[in-house]
């Protein structure tokens, strides 16, 4: 049946499916109060765990006294590391292949490391338990400069693999060394630079920074001694991955493990570790038999579970005269701190890192890491981006500006020179990866165009004669930045955890009235989920979106999927559903075949419904196909209308990007503006502007904290300094600048519906544009570089170092 | 070493417009009170130093950061959480509303506290213009939304409130 009344234009906006700004399903409960995130769940009996951590950086555990702790009223267990021996956890593999202290077998390697794990009635006795707690320590040599890790006389910090030379990506040639990763063609590239008529050299660092949700990391964990199964809910980006995890180490059915993952308050990567406080709250819950809550609070959020960045880059371009690259070489020192808990695909220990040729035509390139150990939080995520793309970004994009101004060269005539031209997509780059599509030139048009760009460099051009001039204490910086992200992992031929491919699933289940479900391997943490994958439902089979519910997070009811980071949940589970939809379509269009007495390639999709072609007037809905599909399908069909799909992507997508930052900056002071900040993205097709644009503003935002202020810093002795909000710099509404977005479009080929993938392209272009303005505004004063973050106080540094002012 | 017991403290406050009282420790946060004896759990925590403002509640007029107060200094007032701000009908309130249509939150966890703050706001000024709107909220932290949307949010809920037409759409 056909709802005559409508036009065609009216049905499809109905449907509320690819490219609606639709209003979020999402906000309902939580503009209410009503979200339900891990911490608001409260069980009957239910305990708390709470840590010791350690004061030092380094130090061996000389005893611990846990007696007047078990005094404290309401505490009931004090678990160590030789309780957790006992059943084989007091160590835990990490994704990247090391191993870590679960809690601290016989010395402490950084500051805040988890020594013991009180459980007590509430979590107030749990920290009364905690303070009870009496440790001894010896201080041992503590090792904080990345540079000093190699050195001969280095404090050796992992005493458990001292002697094995042998890594999990290759040989180690120190104690504290942890891999030397190479990509790239290092013959050619030496010859390359050998004869190069420019190059540029300079030591990029990428600071220590921190995702630092506004809900912290936390748990409950619910152990059945009856039915031997374990139930965790949990702030985890990636469910599956983590009962996994769960199986392999604490060896219990995997089916009889059951990860839920609630409504997630923000992850940016923070969330897709296994941590110690998950594997102790299980243990207690063993121990126990009650569920046991584990909760962190900000300030062991921001010292112990993860970081991110802390990559030493030194990067090396090489160019003709005329400005054309003709090479580029990169060195990274990586500090891992004192375990490798990065979350990288298994085979990528620097993450997607050879990336780092951008968006230009290198003709070759080489790049070495190495990942080092020092008396720091463990980690290495990827805080919104790609696993190491930003890191990759930023190194390009400052030194393309760095090459630029060594060339006397406008920064936005360089890079269009050597941008990837639209006729070589599908582009090889030199160091090995397939691009998929891009038009960089029209974005790059598009956006100098917009921000009357040459308007801007005449300016800072009048401004800086006027500085010299003595009128103005005030420089103007433009950045410009042009970003190329790798994201969705990813094809299983290259990447996998654990062992397991990184597909993606969807189950689709259609109801009878023409209503369904969507179940996905993915969970949102803030994205919108909910809301857009029954866009993109809606798009393929007509049923309206409103119609279709979204669920995630429940590794009962959702098909295996590896989670949701790495901008991957478009990429991979997008393709996914729309894969899924289509399996569903094609059942359907045998059901309305049958139905309206045709041969179903006489049938012809039409918004919402299958049409006879040339019999407009012969028509069937979806929704009476979903009726259909329960009581009078084709002889020998089975009824029921739902399909499953797992997604292993070809390709990787290929998003970019073109940003402009216009800033001003007081020498005497060191108090920057950002005048202007416009951004256009392609992420290819848009299946809901409004959540893009979001995304956009909030991941810009990010750029700015991290490019502006943010740092995970550490004093000489491993002290963190940096460990409340206080410190630890988040832009608030005030000093958070205006957003300009815009946008081009170039579908992915590979992608079912030509989505890219969004959310972490603006920290990916935001860092270097910010950069890029500052460091422009320093460039005529004889600056090439100024290392992140460029807060007030550095910027009055660099102002001082140059000599213009006192 | 033990913590010394120290006796409980029996506590009466208005809370969303119901009287509700607790025998609490001393040293009980108002905002544990709140999530964990009443099980009003839309308020959140999310930094326990009162920067993040995640745990924002409006306390006899004023938007008060339940992190660092204490149960038993609000004896007899008058509290209102993101539980008490939807209409008397159960449709969102104007803020609420603001919120959705203009795109004010993503990961949601910030937003009770935001919107407690925003009630606040526009009642002390019912008209704020951006930059008295982002002064307001500063001590609100997003990590999501970069906050261009909020303000937004909280303009459309101001003109609702006002009864004048806020065109913007959410960007």
């Amino acid at each position: 049946m056909n709802d005559i009344t409508l036009t065609r234009e009216e049905r499809e906006a109905k449907l509320e499916g690819l490219g609606c700004r639709r209003k979020r399903v999402e906000d309902i409960r939580f503009t209410q109060g009503k979200g339900n995130y891990v911490d608001d769940l409260k069980l009957p009996g239910m305990l708390h765990g709470d840590f010791v951590r350690s004061p030092y950086a380094h130090a061996r555990i000389k005893s611990i006294n846990k007696d007047a702790a078990l005094k404290v009223p309401g505490v009931l267990a004090v678990l160590t590391a030789e309780d957790l021996k006992g059943v084989n956890l007091a160590w835990m593999p990490t994704l990247a292949g090391d191993v870590q202290m679960v809690l601290a077998d016989g010395k402490v390697l950084f500051q805040g490391q988890e020594v013991a794990f009180v459980v007590a009635t509430d979590r107030y006795a749990a920290d009364d338990g905690v303070v009870a707690v009496d440790v001894e320590y010896e201080a041992l040599p503590v090792l904080i400069d990345p540079f000093k890790a190699l050195e001969p006389d280095a404090p050796v910090l992992r005493e458990d693999i001292k002697d094995k030379m042998d890594g999990a990506h290759g040989p180690r040639r120190h104690p504290n060394h942890i891999f030397e990763w190479t990509v790239g063609d290092k013959e050619l590239t030496d010859a390359a630079f050998s004869k190069a008529e420019v190059a540029i050299k300079e030591l990029i660092s990428y600071q220590r920074v921190h995702p630092s949700p506004l809900e912290t990391c936390q748990c409950v964990c619910s152990f059945d001694k009856i039915k031997g199964e374990l139930t965790i809910w949990g702030t985890f980006q990636a469910p599956h991955v983590i009962r996994t995890v769960v199986a392999l180490i604490a060896k219990l059915p995997e089916q009889k493990i059951h990860v839920i993952s609630p409504d997630i308050g923000g992850g940016f990567g923070n969330k897709v570790g296994a941590y110690p406080g998950y594997i102790c709250a299980a243990v207690a819950s063993i121990v126990t038999g009650k569920p046991v809550k584990w909760v962190e609070d900000r300030i062991e959020n921001l010292t112990a579970t993860s970081f991110a960045r802390d990559y030493h880059m030194t990067a090396e371009i090489a160019a003709t005269k005329e400005g054309k690259v003709t090479a580029l070489r990169v060195h990274v020192l990586a500090d891992h701190g004192a375990f490798d808990a990065c979350a990288d695909p298994s085979k990528w220990p620097a993450g997607f890192f050879n990336i780092v040729t951008g968006s230009y035509d290198f003709p070759t390139a080489y790049v070495s890491v190495d990942g080092i150990y020092t008396n720091k939080a463990p980690g290495g995520v990827a805080y919104r981006c790609s696993f190491r793309v930003t890191e990759a970004a930023y190194c390009i994009e400052r030194a393309m500006d760095i090459l630029a101004q060594k060339l006397g060269m406008d920064p936005a005539e360089l890079r269009m020179k050597n941008f990837i031209k639209p006729e070589q997509f599908p582009y090889h780059s030199a160091l090995g990866w397939e691009y998929d599509s891009g038009d960089y030139q029209t974005a790059l048009n598009k956006a100098l165009e917009t921000v009357k760009y040459e308007d801007l460099r005449k300016e800072q051009a009048a401004k800086r004669e006027a500085f010299r001039r003595g009128e103005t204490r005030e420089i103007m910086g433009v950045g410009v930045c042009f970003f190329t992200e790798i994201v969705g992992a990813g094809p299983s031929k290259n990447c996998d955890i654990l062992g397991i491919a990184m597909f993606d699933s969807c189950e689709i289940r259609l109801h009878p009235t023409g209503a369904g479900i969507a179940r996905m391997g993915t969970k949102s943490q803030g994205q919108g989920h909910e809301t857009t994958y029954a866009q993109i439902i809606a798009s393929e089979i007509g049923i309206p979106a409103e119609d279709i519910t979204v669920e995630e997070g429940n590794t009962d009811t959702a098909p295996y999927g590896l989670g949701t980071y790495g901008s991957r949940s478009t990429p991979v589970a997008g393709a996914a559903i729309a894969t899924a939809a289509r399996k569903i379509k094609a059942k359907a269009q045998m059901i309305a075949a049958y139905r309206l007495e045709v041969h179903e390639d006489d049938l012809e999709w039409d918004v919402d419904g299958f049409r006879v072609k040339g019999l407009p007037e012969k028509f069937m809905s979806m929704k009476d196909i979903c009726w259909a599909a329960y009581n009078s399908v084709p002889p020998g069909m089975e009824p029921g209308l739902e399909a499953v799909s797992y997604y292993d992507p070809p390709n990787m997508t290929y998003p970019f990007g073109a940003y402009v930052c216009v800033m001003d900056i007081d020498v005497d002071t060191g108090v920057y503006k950002v005048r202007r900040f416009y951004a256009l993205d392609d992420c290819g097709t848009r299946i809901n502007p409004m959540i893009i644009e979001g995304q956009v503003h909030g991941g810009l935002t990010e750029a700015f904290a991290i490019a502006m202020g943010q740092e995970i810093r550490y004093d000489e002795t491993g002290n963190v300094l940096t460990g409340s909000f206080m410190d630890f710099f988040l832009p608030t509404a005030m000093e958070t600048p205006h957003w300009e977005t815009d946008y081009t479009v170039t579908p992915s080929p590979h992608h079912p519906i030509g989505a890219k993938g969004v959310g972490e392209s603006p920290n990916v272009g935001g860092v270097p544009a910010f950069s890029n303005a500052v460091n422009d505004a320093f460039s005529f004063l004889g600056s090439t570089h100024i290392q992140m973050p460029h807060d007030f106080w550095r910027n009055w540094q660099a102002a001082k170092r140059l000599g213009v002012t006192g | 070493m033990t913590t010394p017991q120290i006796g409980k403290i029996h506590v009466t406050m208005t809370v969303n417009g119901t009287q509700v009282d607790g025998l609490v420790e001393p040293r009980l946060l108002l905002v544990h009170f709140i999530r964990e004896n009443l099980q009003l759990t839309g308020t959140h925590i999310g930094c326990e130093t009162s920067h993040c403002g995640a745990c924002t509640v409006d306390l006899d007029g004023m938007s008060v950061k339940s992190c660092t107060v204490f149960a038993v200094q609000v004896d007899g007032a008058n509290i209102m959480t993101i539980e008490g701000m939807a209409n008397a009908d159960g449709t969102l309130s104007a803020l609420q509303e603001g919120f959705r249509m203009m795109h004010g939150l993503q990961c949601g966890f910030c937003t009770p506290g935001m919107i407690m703050r925003a009630h606040r706001l526009l009642k002390e000024n019912p008209n704020p213009n951006e930059e008295e709107i982002r002064f307001g909220i500063s001590g609100n932290l997003c990590r999501c939304t970069g906050y261009q949307n909020i303000v937004k949010a909280i303009q459309y809920a101001a003109a609702k409130l006002n009864g004048t037409e806020f065109k913007e759409a959410a960007e």
